[in-house]
């Protein structure tokens, strides 16, 4: 706000103080994990515990790697399967839901709003609501235990593919005529003039996709058998209950896994911004 | 009636182009989303155990839920209780400090912003390997440790066994994790206010920034704000995945127990799909309910205004 720039303002400073203490306490979990990744093993279990590490290695990541590729699946089996899924989901998400959006902002067709109100409802959509006919589904699809039943569920992204057409919808249509004068044929419309448009929105949808998928540990669980299917956060739901004697590799693991989330986040955050402010239902 | 359906067809092919560029999300949407929610209201009036097909039994899964199942009805309260105090002070929390937020300097908000958000990134799942040092049983435990020392306890305090204590340290933890989607909707919503709307209040005799916050901000964030309580609403009803980290399944009497995991536990453990699927039924008439709720409270100030 200009008015804080204009003088100095004892209310600024007191908001400042407050973010900055809550602020902190809002990390502290995250220091204890980067924290407890690098702690040698006497750190760990020593009495009275200490929160920050003293002496950091990288012994818990060392024992990760070994202790899973004595049982027969290496931890980077997980990694790939996670880093696969997540990257083919987001890609297709971004793709079919950018498709979607073009004529859902732009074309009146007939069925327009009750796809859009449809849309709007699947808001209030919970995957958990759906597991069991999603299960139905994928054993008789014959897709139990692929890639694809990890894949295909997640590629209809609601809130994705609302938060592109909200985007779109600020864009005057005028810009849409003027190229049909032209002659432009509708898949070079959305070529060159929606899909530049809706670019800047990709941002938030790779952003909120990209966490829902890489932590989503039940996929997994429902849709694959085998050991070498499951992904990154199955993997961890199964250790992290052990007890303390594999906490150093858990946080090892754990640490490698909240590290992409965050990287991407302080990637896009400067774009995400310009798209949530489109964020609205207006009822 | 013919000269209609001609004059229809007609429509739809004119728009054929749009329907193609429709059709891959709309596919999808159709198979995972709305089938298997139809489907779920289906199974819920049956038997199915998967080995043998569904036989219809009316509503006796719903009887059975609420007279007969008192596991069902310790997880409904549990769930009841923790989205009640979740669902709206997640909502509070997000707004509260968005806006503060935006009351800094344009440069430092983005570092605010990381701050904030990032425990929201972060999955309960992985996050677990924290929380069961910081809240263990035993003197081992951060949060014991810390109490002991400045002797506010006598000894360790039971953070994941004792049946009071469980709920409250799901809460907390999800809270934490709460400033998500509709925080940054949040944020977003604040810097496309119109700054002369804030000139006219004063004009108007606006006074504080509360005065401000009360009658100019939070009017023009309505569609934010009813965005964002929606995901609320979503968010706190299918809270389950980290009493399971935490607390184990199931959990010490229950007391951990939600609707997410009852569900899980008919379907995938004692496969009884169509009790799960009303389960399932109720979770989703649950939020829908709320859901339609905060639209009508949303949407009913706006006329007002």
């Amino acid at each position: 706000m200009k008015r804080n720039r204009k003088r100095p303002d004892t209310g600024l400073w007191v908001v400042l103080l407050f973010l900055t203490l809550l602020g902190g306490f809002m990390v502290l979990p995250l220091i204890f994990l980067v924290s407890t990744a690098f702690k040698p093993p006497e750190e760990l279990f020593i009495y009275p515990p200490r929160f920050f590490v003293e002496n950091p290695t990288f012994a818990n990541f060392r024992d990760l790697l070994i202790s899973t590729s004595a049982s027969r699946i290496p931890f980077f089996r997980y990694l790939f399967n996670s880093l696969m899924v997540t990257a083919i989901t987001v890609a297709f998400t971004v793709i079919i839901g950018s498709l979607a959006a073009y004529p859902l902002s732009k074309h009146p067709f007939p069925g327009r709003n009750a796809v859009f109100n449809l849309i709007i409802l699947s808001l209030m959509f919970a995957p958990e609501v759906v597991e069991i006919p999603r299960f139905l589904i994928m054993s008789n699809l014959g897709l139990m235990n692929t890639y694809s039943a990890l894949i295909l569920p997640n590629l209809a992204f609601p809130i994705g593919l609302f938060l592109m057409k909200q985007f779109l919808d600020q864009v005057p249509d005028a810009i849409f005529e003027a190229g049909k004068i032209d002659g432009a044929g509708e898949w070079k419309q959305f070529w060159s003039i929606a899909l530049p448009l809706i670019r800047p929105a990709w941002a938030t949808v790779i952003i909120l996709s990209f966490i829902g998928i890489w932590n989503d540990a039940s996929s997994a669980a429902l849709f694959t058998q085998t050991e070498e299917m499951k992904t990154l956060p199955y993997f961890l739901s199964t250790v992290n209950g052990q007890g303390v004697a594999r906490a150093g590799a858990n946080a090892a693991a754990s640490f490698l896994m909240t590290i992409p989330t965050v990287l991407i986040f302080v990637l896009f955050q400067s774009r995400v911004m310009s798209t949530m402010a489109y964020s609205g239902i207006k009822s | 009636m013919n000269r209609q359906i001609i004059i229809l067809v007609k429509q739809f092919w004119k728009w054929r182009i749009s329907y193609i560029f429709l059709a891959p999300f709309l596919l999808l949407f159709l198979l995972f989303i709305v089938a298997p929610v139809l489907a779920s209201v289906g199974l819920s009036f049956t038997y199915y155990n998967i080995l043998e097909p569904p036989r219809f039994n009316g509503w006796s899964n719903y009887k059975l839920l609420f007279v007969d199942d008192e596991i069902f009805i310790t997880a409904l309260t549990n769930t009841l209780y923790f989205a009640l105090v979740t669902g709206p002070a997640s909502y509070v929390l997000a707004f509260l400090f968005a806006w503060l937020i935006h009351q800094i300097p344009r440069r430092i908000r983005p570092f605010y912003t990381t701050i904030f958000y990032v425990p929201s990134l972060t999955s309960g799942v992985a996050m677990s390997v924290v929380w069961l040092v910081l809240f263990a049983n035993d003197s081992y435990g951060y949060l014991n440790s810390i109490l002991l020392s400045i002797g506010l306890v006598e000894e360790p305090v039971q953070w994941l066994q004792n049946v009071k204590l469980i709920m409250p340290v799901i809460i907390i933890i999800s809270l934490w994790m709460s400033l998500g989607t509709g925080f940054l909707a949040f944020l977003a919503g604040f810097e496309t206010i119109n700054t002369e709307l804030y000139d006219a209040g004063k004009v108007d005799g606006i006074r504080s920034r509360w005065h401000e916050l009360w009658y100019i901000t939070i009017p023009s964030m309505k569609p934010q704000m009813l965005f964002g309580a929606v995901l609320a609403v979503v968010g706190s009803f299918k809270v389950g995945e980290i009493s399971q980290a935490i607390a184990g399944f199931p959990s010490p009497l229950y007391a951990g127990h939600t609707i997410v995991l009852h569900l899980r536990d008919y379907a995938f453990i004692r496969y009884e799909l169509g009790y799960a699927a009303a389960i399932s039924v109720l979770l989703f008439t649950l939020i829908y309910g709320l859901g339609k709720l905060c639209f009508r409270i949303f949407a009913s100030k706006e006329e007002q205004g």
